[in-house]
């Protein structure tokens, strides 16, 4: 059975990503499924255990300082080479910003078709994507060499598949070519230890209603209750009252959690674009005819300053 | 120092959008087309940068005639000219032939740095400058939300999913902005009539040594199979809070499990 080969996403606080578990319940519709762990020295050791538990056969590492040192090249790079040698039947990687940019060099170093943000992934490759706002369901294929495709995060349900992958270590020699762009620090900016937004089963966001930067403590108690992650409109960003990297939307993170609840969110076109496909919406707001409660599936016609406290109470009580 | 700005024309994402059912490609003919957001966002830092060390900014647009609107919305806000890329083959280009054409073009154009949005608003695949950087062998600086410029070397902040990495390369480059990076101005009343006389320099494929056959539904590399709308979604309950608002929210939740 030909490889496939899923592109592990990981980050030093919480290891294997969830996206990437749910690459690889995919790509075992697809074939034998080999990890490909992108990273510094020793980066492969601790994310293999999880790896083998979710089905990897075989996890190549690539290690190198370069890696981490030099922006995206060197890891498509590292990809194109393994690509050429083991021919897979296909290459998933993680619908982020830098999956997407791998993706896109690597189509461009194969001269082969890409496909971004897939939701499902057939046997056949066949992949679809949800487009427009969340109002198109589109099958797509890609017609010209391997299928390379990006994975939407919360699109499958990971399923353990145990086995104990072996470790091929890659030979990494990163040319000039790609040591242009150097990464001189990472900033983490974090807010809390919340779920990642993108990976949140419930995400609770907050909009303009929510009238300034201080009140968004009322969102993220209801979202601590909840085990959720913040999110926020463009308005509420915007206003300065939450950071852009939780604005949810069109040019914000896309969410598909189980549970979306929008509090003091008009829900205009390009915010629902970001949060359509959640499973479940609910919403809190004043005006009865905001549009958001088109398409929530429980709305609360009134004020959230009211509403979010008494709900509050009301899940600690049950606790 | 020449600057490149990359601008798409889009569909408005504040309008209802569709695919074309005889080819499967963006309905562009009945929707109201406008610039690419973010690509806003390039022109205002391409515009920032050329104030403060001198230089010419270019606009350059791969699309179909009615493009040109744009391109000359674009020129309004300050920048010197503007190259439209416009060729009948070119209809229903995948990310990879598009990343061919705008290589090529900016093959023409000698430029110092380029900038463009961080993604468009109607494929949203987030490919087009790291593609354009492995075909030009430039660097690239993706995702910025902040951009230094120090002679030839630029450094950006680009935005990650836990903060920010601080990213330097020297120039020639490529830059991709989000939207956080500045407020781009409104064209003037004098802009917009300079606009109307800055040169506008046609580009076909032939002007490109870009095969017919290498772009465009021809030349796809991936194809759509099939779409079809999503059913939408429908109203739920909707209560008026009279004082148990969140209790009765909270008992919902319960019913499907979430607390
Ligand atoms: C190209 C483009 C891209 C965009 N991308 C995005 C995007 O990625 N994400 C995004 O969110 N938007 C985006 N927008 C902006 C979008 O059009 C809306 O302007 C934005 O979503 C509005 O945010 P909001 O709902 O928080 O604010 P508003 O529309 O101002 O709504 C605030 C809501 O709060 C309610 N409210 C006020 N006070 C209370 C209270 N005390 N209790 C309960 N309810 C209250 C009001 O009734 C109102 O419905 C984009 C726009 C464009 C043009
Ligand atoms: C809903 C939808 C889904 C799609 N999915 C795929 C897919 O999975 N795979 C695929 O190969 N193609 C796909 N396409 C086609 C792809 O979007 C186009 O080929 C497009 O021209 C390039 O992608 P983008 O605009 O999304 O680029 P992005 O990488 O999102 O755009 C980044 C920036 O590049 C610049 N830019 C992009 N295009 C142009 C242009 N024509 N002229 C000038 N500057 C430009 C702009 O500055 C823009 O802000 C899709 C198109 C649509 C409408």
């Amino acid at each position: 059975m030909a490889e496939v080969l899923v592109v592990v996403e990981a980050s030093k606080a919480a290891g294997v990503k969830k996206v990437t578990l749910e690459m690889l319940t995919l790509a075992r519709g697809l074939g034998s499924v080999s990890a490909v762990v992108l990273g510094g020295p020793g980066a492969a050791a601790e994310l293999t255990d999880k790896l083998g538990e979710y089905g990897a056969e075989k996890v190549y590492a690539a290690e190198s300082d370069d890696i981490d040192g030099y922006l995206v090249a060197p890891k498509a790079t590292v990809v194109a080479e393994l690509v050429r040698r083991v021919q897979p039947a296909a290459v998933l990687l993680p619908s982020s910003q830098e999956g997407k940019e791998i993706a896109g060099r690597l189509a461009v170093k194969l001269d082969n078709g890409l496909l971004i943000d897939a939701v499902e992934l057939a046997g056949d490759g066949t992949a679809t994507q949800v487009v427009f706002a969340g109002s198109t369901i589109v099958k797509s294929k890609v017609t010209k060499g391997l299928p390379i495709v990006t994975i939407r995060p919360n699109s499958v349900t990971p399923e353990p598949s145990a086995s104990s992958p072996a470790v091929e270590q890659l030979d990494v020699t990163v040319g000039d070519a790609d040591k242009l762009t150097k990464v001189v620090d990472r900033v983490a900016e974090q807010k809390g230890s919340r779920p990642e937004l993108s990976e949140a089963s419930i995400v609770v966001s907050g909009g303009r209603g929510v009238g300034n930067a201080d009140n968004f403590k009322l969102v993220e108690e209801m979202a601590d209750l909840l085990g959720a992650a913040v999110g926020a409109s463009r308005a509420a960003v915007d206003s300065g009252y939450y950071p852009h990297q939780f604005q949810v939307g069109q040019t914000g993170k896309t969410v598909s959690p189980q549970l979306y609840v929008a509090l003091g969110i008009s829900g205009a076109i390009q915010h629902r674009a970001g949060m359509q496909t959640s499973k479940t919406i609910v919403a809190v707001n004043k005006d009865a005819e905001a549009p958001i409660f088109e398409l929530a599936d429980f709305g609360v016609v009134g004020d959230l300053f009211k509403v979010v406290p008494q709900a509050d109470e009301e899940i600690r009580k049950r606790k | 120092m020449n600057i490149v700005v990359l601008v798409k024309q889009v569909p408005d994402s504040g309008a209802e959008r569709a695919l074309n059912s005889s080819d499967n490609t963006v309905e562009r003919g009945s929707a109201n087309n406008v610039i690419n957001e973010m690509d806003e966002y390039a022109i205002e830092e391409a515009l920032k940068i050329k104030e403060a060390h001198g230089g010419e900014v270019t606009i350059l647009t791969m699309g179909p005639e009615r493009a040109s609107e744009s391109i000359r919305k674009a020129l309004s806000m300050g920048p010197d000219k503007a190259v439209h890329v416009q060729d009948e083959a070119l209809h229903g280009s995948c990310a990879v032939a598009t990343s061919k054409v705008l290589a090529a073009a900016l093959g023409t154009l000698n430029a110092d740095l380029i900038i463009c949005g961080a993604e468009s608003t109607d494929g949203r695949v987030q490919v087009m400058p790291h593609m354009l950087a492995e075909r030009l062998g430039v660097a690239a600086l993706t995702g910025a939300r902040k951009l230094t410029v120090d002679g030839d070397t630029l450094t950006a902040e680009r935005q990650t999913d836990e903060g920010y990495e601080v990213v330097t390369a020297a120039t020639p480059a490529i830059v991709s902005v989000w939207d956080t990076i500045n407020e781009p101005r409104y064209p003037s009343f004098k802009g917009i009539m300079a606009a109307k006389k800055k040169p506008v320099q046609g580009l076909a494929l032939a002007d490109l040594g870009v095969a017919a056959d290498e772009v465009g539904s021809a030349g796809a590399t991936s194809a759509v199979v099939e779409f079809a709308k999503r059913p939408p979604r429908s109203a739920g309950t909707k209560v008026v809070d009279e004082g148990e608002g969140g209790t009765q929210l909270v008992a919902f939740l319960a019913t499907e499990k979430f607390v």
